[in-house]
This record gives structure tokens, C-alpha cells and sequence, in this order.
């Protein structure tokens, strides 16, 4: 068994471990994450709403409240920072009857407590005027400029690289079994590894409960809150502007109704508790309440336009709120757990939150050479025809374009292989530069992106897998 | 009196064929060209198709050449066939109508290039 | 920029025969423009006989069809551009491209002839519920893997949807050895040809379940499952009906979209019905010297009417270009009715149409001993009985120009099915 030493375990890959590992690297630690599937970005941060949320929703003194508030003021300086797409779009949430205004009121309250930007209540006409497609039965509406879009994959994926280039050690295809508390700090325990820490972070998403009651006795219980989401075509993607919630009301939870910051419309999610972690599997009933709710909101939503669906599993603790911190009975153990909505628009937060905790405990130094910039993918589609001319004369694989729906070139999707924490699977470059996330749903790009990362990682077509060891694409040669 | 009724594979129209079999004596209805009457007779006393697959190919431009039995062949042999086809690889450069196997499988019938491949 | 007289976007079955056809009428200065590495499209991989009856007379495969048209090109010395991907054109017949050698580029043509195919359409166009793990793949994505690569997608195979891509891929992995456990159609009727029914199904004992879909795709890696079950008239499942059949590949032959994406940037109006633009009897579409042919106009079943659309598109490019200007007459629209879907052309010009013109079109559902009848402005003009007709398979009337002699005032062409 491979044996390894660091200063700092984060376990789990997604946007809040890579966040706490990203603002970790800034010090004189030793740190790793360990994830168990071959990819950052590959749980609950893959299949989200990915939404940047104002932070009107949390309970006024929560962890959910502060951490919203504070990540969503980062997340501008972050983008420039790490190169990610991030736009403030604005949110809505809107109220259907007279009788829930109240309501809408409250939550203007709770935000104006969480310390919201800008927030105001506007009239229906108002609401219509801003997007025209909104439904003729809203009476007012909370408006959140501060509300934004983001891409969950750009943004934990940045995250990643930058704590790699700054040297934080990534570990895939590895899944913690067994924690034990060690003469000093934890054994954490792998099929074929062990990893000794003075420090642990539990950034497990929906598995944060089993691996903190491994060491604390103070448990935790996570429900996978399963939702299901409609992706459209971007020929849909102007049909609103603005993130569009539903007031919680006589409806139910609601489903939001929003643009994608790469110009698809996004519906859903649905929420159903479950029991098993693994179950992200969509439901034809879960499907059809997307539509049926989606269209209270917003009129004639082209549903003919679905270009996907998808379904992610929220970390929902059963004290609704985030547990974040040194575990009480167990020193050196934090916990990043319950990271549920708004999770994803909390992480910056968390990450300098529960780095900094470490860091005072540990008594690390700042590095003196760390690097916070990272620069993103070369994206010739964004460019000056004169600029991506100049570019493909340089780099003539940027001139061969591998996925026609989405544009993306040769030359990206070796930049998605070849760069730090490069992809190693077909998902892997799907989320890096959007090879096949188009209308076609790789139809066409799936065997010519193969033999690119065949060729750049020297590995067999048999072997490539769609994502996680296991799911191979071809069964073997003719 | 037999009658079967067929749908002709002749060509993509796919008439509807009805054959009324007597002994030696064999009738054909519902096709509309020669095609549909010769498949009708051939298809109730040996059934034949022709067969098409693919062969790699060593040291050329691409990797597979595809392939074709030359006329058809008895049905019954489509497995044998394809046995020897996956068991055949062909050195670049190929011509469309290159003879890639003899007789194959017996048959008596050659599979062929139906595919150009540059020698690289 | 440079300029050329007819741009082709497609190097496949459309483009090929409609640059040959503008040759032949007279056009020096061609261009095709090809995204993939070699002239041929997707007939390259459609390696099963049954091409060319139309065209040549005699029975090919794809690659040998697409040789024959691209030995054509050759002998006519009409250039091309391979690995070359047409990124936008605007209204002024501006065409930009991108590939690696000319880096991005801009052409000018006279007339343009849009031959972009069409695409598969996807699962999550259907929405089907369940797991997303490897081995979901649509027909025409996996005979490429098979056909073009040499790999094999899957051991244990269920297929939705009975169209052609997907009936020949059920003989194609039979023959490599894989076992084709069921197709399911989602129609009480195939959406292929009934030959390959015959030949890719009944030949090799592969059952083909009418009014079935999946309803669920299990497994967390790779296909390890799905389960059936029968719809009713209104498409959607029946409880109780659900079957499950353990396999580790599910093949999609749903339908094909024509790719018109380059069509709507020029802004040009498109048929809600074939998700393709709309013509005249030119084939030109709404945007002056623009033409369209082959499956981006409709989808079709045989390639022999590609290219035959084609030609004919490259003809009257040719025309349009020597006459400098387009001409306009007496313009009747074609009407769709009473189990006729759409009509490709949508509109005819009386005065400067050839001697005739083919109209295609499709039938709503399967109908038996029906009429296809032609009416003038409401006068039937022409009736003709077919035994069965049904979607999958793709009609036509032909039109003559003698026989408008007696409508100068021609308004309308109403083409539709009649029961006795």
C-alpha cells in the first residue's frame, strides 16, 4: 500500500474543496485533495443551478447567509483573478397572488438583514417591461442586481488548476474508506493508499456525514436532495435575461427559469429527498414537473428546444444550515458539510474562511511566490477576426474545428488535455472547453475528440472513458 | 397451393410481393420491375443477400477498408462469411474493386474493395 | 477576400453532385467547402449496399456511390477544401471559414448553395429519463466508430427508434458478433425503409417492438440496463407495461434535423415542418442567389434524390449566376393538405420553371389504398392510387409545364392524400 504524508487532506474535489485548497496554497502547507472520481468538478458541483445567488434566501445569522453575502462580493474579483465567466445578470423572484406579498416582503427584509446589495420590490409591469416572456399572472416581484450566472465547471476547474500550480498535490480515483485518529492528526485510508494529515478537510458533498462520523461522535446526517434540470438550446437562450425564481408559496418549492452564461437556458431543479448517494438519475415525473412549473413563470418556454437533462444531488444536512469548522471532538477535523444552494456562490467564502482556520492552527506562513493569477482557455469564438486569424497562423490546431455545434478547435481541446489538472476522460474535456455540450450532444465530435485524447495522453481508444474508470466508450476493436 | 408474401429488397421502394407456389410453378404479383419477380423466385427456393463489412488495412491513409461480396450469396453462409472477413487484414494501397478474399467462405464468390486506400 | 462565383458548403452526396451539375452548365469558378477530412460525407460510412439504382443503375454501396460523384469532381478539376468549417455568412453572400492552413478567411460568392446534411437527434432530446453513463450512443455516431474506425461500441444492444441508420446498424453489429436484443419504435409504424426491415431485422430474427420507448437508462458507468414500455395513442407510457432488458449499449435512431444553423444567421425563412428553408422551384431560397439540396433542405431517404435535388440546385445556380439577377413570373404556392406534411418546393414560378419540376413531400401516418391527388386552384388535375404510403418513405408528383397552360390566374397547388 502507497503511503503519503501531507499537512492538509482536503477530501473532495469539488468547488468548496477546491476553494479551501486554492486559499490553503497561499501558505507553507503540504496540502492535497484527494477525490474519488478521475476529475475535479464530478458531484454536486457538476449538476447545479449554477447560479450565483444574491443571499436573500438564507435564514438572517446563518452560515448560509454570511457565506452567500461574502461569496457572491467576491466573485467578481475571483473571475478576473482565475479567468472564469461570471456575469451579474440580476435576479427576480417572483410572487403570483396579492395574498403572498407579505411573503415578498419578508424575503425583502431577510435580504436587507443578510446585508444585500440593491434589492428592490417592483410591480408586475415592471417585471414584464424587463423580460417580456414573464407571465401575465405576476403581481410584483424582489429584484436582485447583484444576482449573477457563472459556470460551476469554469469556476471550480480554475480553482483546481491554481491551487495545482501553486502546489497543492490533486489524488483522483481515490476514495477515502476509513478515517482513524492518529498519535497526531488522521490516517485516512484508501483502497490502495494511505494518507497520514495533521489536518483534514471534509469537503465530501453528499458523503460529508459518513466520513465526519468516522472521527467525531457528534454526527451529522445528509440527505441527497435529488433535483432534475432541462437544459435548452441557445436558440432559447434569450428567452429571459434574468435569473427567474419563484416566491416559495402555495406552489411548493419552486423552479427557476434562467440563461447560462454560455447562452442556454437552464430549468429546474426539482427536490426530493433520497436516500441513496448515488442515485442522479432523472424521472420522467421529476421531468414533466419541470415543465409544468417552469411555464407558471415564464410563457411558451420552447421546451421542443431540450438539448439535455440532467439531475444533481444537494448535500442538505438536517440542520439546514452549512456545518463548517473544526469538529468539536475531533481536533485538526474540518468539516465543510451540508454545502448546499447556495454552495456553489459560497465557496470563494468558505475557502479563505476554512483555509484561514487551518492556517492559524497550524501556524503556517504565507508563501512568499504564490501566484493567484491563472489564466484561462484561449477562446478564438470570443476573439476579433483578425486576432483568431493571427491565431490559427501561430497555432494552426486552433484552425480545425472538432465540435461544430458549440465551435470548439482542435487547439482547445489539446489545451483542456495538456494544462495542469488536464482532462483525462471525455467529460473531463466537456466541461473545460464545452466540446460537445452542444445541440448535437456530441454526435458528431465524440469520435474525433477520442483519437485527440488518445493521441495526447498516448492512450488506447479502448481506454478512454466518459468519465470515471469503468465507463469506457468502446467495448474493443472490430 | 403456397403463397407467401414478401417484401421486395430489391431497391429501396420495397414493393409487396405475393407469391403463389405450385409445385415447379411459381407466380409472382405486386412487384413493379424485374427485379421484384427474380427476388420472389430466388428468395422462396435459396435466399441470397450480399454481404458488406469492413477490413483493416495495414500501412494506408485510414484504417478500414470497407467491403463487399462481389454478387450475392446463399443466406446461410452470411456468418461463415463474415468469419473470414474478421480474420483478413489487407495491405494499403486498395482499389475499389480489389479482390480482398477468393471464393470466400466457399461460396465461390470474392469479397471485394468497394473503397480506395492511399498507401502512406 | 476572395471571391468565387458559387461557394457549396458541403462536400457530401448534395455538394458533390451539385457542383458537378454547375460545372456542366457552364461554371468555371467553384468552390466546395468540407469540414471533414475527405469529399463523401456520411455515405463514407454507410458501407451496406443498396445505393445508386436511381443514379447508375446498378446497386452500390456508399463508399462506391460517393466515389463515383467524387471521381466526377476530380475529372472536372472543381476545387475543395477539406477540414474547412464555414463559421458564418452574412447577407451580402459573405462566407467566413476557418481551417488550419488558410487560417480564417473570407469568400465572396455570386450565388451559394447551402449542402450542410443533417444531424442525429440526440437523447436528451427526448428526455429520457435515467442515468447519462457511457455507451449511449446515436446509430450514425456509432457505425462511424465501427465503420470508419474499426472499433466495437457495444456487445449487448438495444436500439429506439426504427429508422434506417439505426435498422442497419442492428444487421452491422449482428454480423460483428454483437447480440441486438430489440429495436423499439415509438410510432405504431417504422420510421425506415421496409426492405431494411426485412434485410437488417426479420433476416437475423431481431424483434421490432411498434409503440415502445425507454423509459429508463440504468447504470452508473457504462449501459447496464434499460427498461421498455409500450405507449398508447398519445405516445406516453402505459404503466404496467415496462420490461427490462439488461445490455450495455443503447443505440438512437430518433429522427434526423437538418443543420440549419449557417440558414437562420442569413435570416432566411425557414418550414416549421422540415426544419429546413423554404424554395421555389429553383431551389433558391428566400435570401436571392441562396440554393439548397439534400438533407439540410429535407431529410431524404435515398441518396439517389440528393442527387438528383442536387443537380438540379447546382443547374440553377449556374443559371443565376450567368444571368446576373434573378427572374420572377407568376408565383403559385404548393400546398400541403389532408395527410401531406409539406411540400418541397413550397413555391413554383409558372413562367420560368423547367419543363418539370419533381415535388417531393411525406405522409402524415401509415394510410392504405389512398390517392395522391393535385388540384389547380381547386380543379383536380391529377390522381394517382398507392397501395400504402407511409412517413418513412418519402413520395413525389411531378409537375409539367404545359400542364398550367389552361390557369393563367394560378394562385394555388394543393397536394394531398384522398380515400376513395
Amino acid at each position: 500500500m502507497k503511503e503519503k504524508n501531507f499537512d492538509v487532506v482536503v477530501i473532495g474535489g469539488g468547488v468548496t474543496g477546491c476553494a479551501i485548497a486554492r486559499e490553503l496554497s497561499r501558505y507553507n502547507l503540504n496540502t492535497c485533495v484527494v477525490e474519488r472520481e478521475e476529475d475535479v468538478c464530478s458531484g454536486t458541483s457538476k449538476a447545479n443551478s449554477a447560479i450565483v445567488h444574491a443571499g436573500h434566501d438564507a435564514v438572517p445569522g446563518s452560515l448560509k447567509a454570511k457565506f452567500n453575502v461574502e461569496g457572491n462580493r467576491m466573485m467578481e474579483d475571483l473571475a478576473e483573478e482565475l479567468d472564469f465567466e461570471f456575469k451579474r445578470n440580476g435576479s427576480l423572484v417572483l410572487c403570483f397572488a396579492e395574498e403572498d406579498r407579505p411573503a415578498l416582503e419578508e424575503l425583502y427584509q431577510k435580504g436587507i438583514k443578510n446585508g444585500v446589495p440593491d434589492l428592490k420590490i417592483i410591480t408586475g409591469d415592471e417585471v414584464r417591461a424587463m423580460e417580456p416572456n414573464v407571465s401575465e399572472q405576476v403581481v410584483a416581484a424582489l429584484y436582485a442586481p447583484t444576482g449573477g450566472i457563472v459556470c460551476p465547471f469554469g469556476l471550480t476547474i480554475a480553482l483546481a488548476e491554481n491551487a495545482c500550480d501553486n502546489g497543492v498535490e490533486f489524488i483522483f480515483n481515490t476514495e477515502i474508506k476509513e478515517i482513524r485518529k492518529a498519535e497526531s492528526g488522521y490516517e485516512l485510508e484508501a483502497d490502495e493508499m494511505l494518507l497520514k494529515a495533521s489536518y483534514v478537510v471534509n469537503a465530501a458533498g453528499v458523503y460529508a456525514d459518513v466520513l465526519h462520523n468516522m472521527v467525531s461522535e457528534k454526527k451529522l446526517h445528509i440527505t441527497p436532495r435529488k433535483g432534475d434540470y432541462c437544459l435548452l438550446d441557445k436558440e432559447a437562450g434569450n428567452h429571459v435575461s434574468h435569473t427567474i425564481f419563484q416566491l416559495p408559496g402555495k406552489l411548493g418549492k419552486g423552479i427557476l427559469v434562467t440563461p447560462t452564461i454560455h447562452g442556454n437556458l437552464l430549468t429546474g431543479p426539482t427536490a426530493k429527498d433520497i436516500e441513496d448517494k448515488e442515485a442522479t438519475a432523472t424521472t420522467a415525473q421529476e421531468l414533466a414537473e419541470i415543465t409544468q412549473k417552469a411555464s407558471v413563470s415564464v410563457n411558451n418556454i420552447p421546451f421542443r428546444l431540450v438539448i439535455t437533462s440532467f439531475c444533481g444531488l444537494r448535500a442538505h444536512e438536517d440542520g439546514d444550515d452549512f456545518v463548517i469548522g473544526e469538529a468539536d471532538d475531533a481536533p485538526g477535523f474540518f468539516d465543510a458539510a451540508g454545502i448546499e444552494s447556495p454552495g456553489l456562490t459560497s465557496a470563494p467564502a468558505i475557502g479563505a474562511y476554512v483555509a484561514n482556520l487551518i492556517a492559524e492552527k497550524a501556524g503556517a506562513e504565507k508563501k512568499e511566490n504564490w501566484n493567484g493569477k491563472r489564466k484561462g482557455f484561449i477562446r478564438p469564438e470570443k476573439m476579433t477576426r483578425e486576432e483568431r486569424a493571427a491565431l490559427i497562423k501561430e497555432r494552426p490546431e486552433y484552425g480545425t474545428i472538432i465540435c461544430r455545434c458549440e465551435g470548439v478547435s482542435e487547439g482547445e481541446i489539446m489545451d483542456a488535455i495538456n494544462r495542469t489538472l488536464g482532462a483525462v476522460s471525455l467529460d473531463g474535456i466537456k466541461r473545460r472547453v464545452r466540446q460537445g455540450m452542444g445541440r448535437c450532444q456530441a454526435g458528431f465530435c465524440t469520435p474525433r475528440t477520442m483519437e485527440i485524447l488518445a493521441r495526447e495522453r498516448n492512450m488506447k481508444m479502448e481506454d478512454i472513458c466518459k468519465n470515471a474508470p469503468g465507463s469506457n466508450m468502446l467495448t474493443g476493436q472490430k | 397451393m403456397e403463397v407467401r408474401e414478401l417484401i421486395c429488397i430489391g431497391c429501396p421502394l420495397g414493393c409487396p410481393l405475393t407469391v403463389k407456389m405450385d409445385g415447379e410453378n411459381i407466380e409472382v404479383s405486386g412487384n413493379t420491375c424485374k427485379r421484384g419477380d427474380d427476388y420472389a423466385r430466388k428468395e422462396v427456393l435459396s435466399p441470397t443477400r450480399i454481404v458488406t463489412s469492413t477490413v483493416h488495412v495495414t500501412g494506408g491513409a485510414i484504417e478500414m477498408v470497407s467491403v463487399k461480396t462481389k454478387t450475392d450469396i446463399p443466406k446461410d453462409k452470411i456468418f461463415a462469411i463474415m468469419d473470414e472477413i474478421r480474420r483478413t487484414t489487407v495491405n494499403a494501397p486498395v482499389s475499389i474493386g480489389d479482390v480482398i478474399i477468393e471464393n470466400c467462405a466457399g461460396t465461390g464468390v470474392p469479397v471485394i474493395a468497394t473503397k480506395d486506400v492511399a498507401k502512406v | 477576400m476572395r471571391n468565387h462565383d458559387i461557394v457549396i458548403i458541403g462536400g457530401g452526396p448534395a455538394g458533390l453532385a451539385a457542383a458537378v451539375a454547375a460545372r456542366k452548365a457552364g461554371i468555371q469558378d467553384i468552390l466546395i467547402l468540407e469540414r471533414d477530412g475527405c469529399l463523401g460525407g456520411i455515405l463514407n460510412q454507410c458501407i451496406h449496399n443498396g445505393f445508386g439504382l436511381h443514379t447508375f443503375k446498378e446497386e452500390l454501396t456508399g463508399p462506391e456511390y460517393a466515389a463515383r460523384y467524387i471521381q466526377l469532381v476530380e475529372e472536372e478539376k472543381i476545387p475543395y477544401k477539406l477540414n474547412t468549417m464555414v463559421i458564418d455568412i452574412n447577407q451580402e453572400k459573405e462566407i467566413t471559414a476557418i481551417n488550419r492552413e488558410d487560417g480564417l478567411t473570407v469568400i465572396k460568392a455570386k450565388a451559394i448553395i447551402l449542402a450542410m446534411g443533417c444531424r442525429e437527434r440526440p437523447r436528451g432530446a427526448l428526455n429520457i429519463p435515467g442515468y447519462r453513463p457511457a455507451g449511449i450512443y446515436s446509430a450514425g455516431t456509432a457505425q462511424r466508430l465501427m465503420n470508419i474506425e474499426g472499433y466495437s461500441v457495444g456487445k449487448e444492444v438495444v436500439i429506439l427508434g426504427s429508422g434506417d441508420i439505426g435498422l442497419i446498424m442492428a444487421r452491422r453489429m449482428t454480423l460483428e458478433g454483437a447480440k441486438v436484443k430489440v429495436v423499439a419504435e415509438l410510432m405504431p409504424y417504422s420510421g425506415g425503409l421496409k426492405r431494411n426491415i426485412v434485410q437488417c431485422l426479420d433476416d437475423y430474427g431481431i424483434p421490432l417492438k411498434l409503440s415502445h420507448t425507454v423509459v429508463n437508462i440504468e447504470g452508473k458507468e457504462r449501459v447496464t440496463g434499460i427498461t421498455l414500455a409500450e405507449v398508447g395513442p398519445d405516445r406516453k407510457p402505459i404503466p404496467g407495461t415496462e420490461e427490462h432488458y439488461s445490455c450495455d449499449t443503447l443505440l438512437l435512431s430518433v429522427g434526423l434535423i437538418p443543420e440549419n444553423e449557417l440558414t437562420k444567421s442569413i435570416g432566411i425563412s425557414m418550414s416549421r415542418v422540415t426544419s429546413g428553408p423554404e424554395v421555389n422551384d429553383q431551389l433558391e431560397t428566400s435570401a436571392e442567389g441562396v440554393f439548397a439540396c439534400g438533407n439540410v433542405l429535407h431529410v431524404h431517404d435515398l441518396v439517389d434524390y440528393v442527387s438528383e435535388e442536387a443537380s438540379l440546385a447546382g443547374t440553377n445556380a449556374a443559371a443565376y449566376v450567368k444571368a446576373g439577377e434573378k427572374r420572377e413570373g407568376h408565383v403559385v404556392t404548393l400546398k400541403a393538405e389532408n395527410g401531406v406534411r409539406y411540400t418541397v418546393p413550397q413555391t413554383l414560378d409558372v413562367n420560368n420553371m423547367q419543363d418539370k419540376v419533381t415535388v417531393r413531400f411525406r405522409v402524415a401516418d401509415v394510410y392504405k389504398d389512398r390517392y395522391i391527388t393535385v388540384y389547380y386552384d381547386g380543379v383536380q388535375v391529377s390522381k394517382r392510387k398507392k397501395k400504402v404510403l407511409a412517413p418513412g418513405e418519402m413520395e413525389q408528383v411531378v409537375l409539367k409545364k404545359d400542364s398550367f397552360d389552361g390557369y393563367p390566374e394560378l394562385k394555388n397547388i394543393v397536394i394531398c392524400t384522398e380515400v376513395e
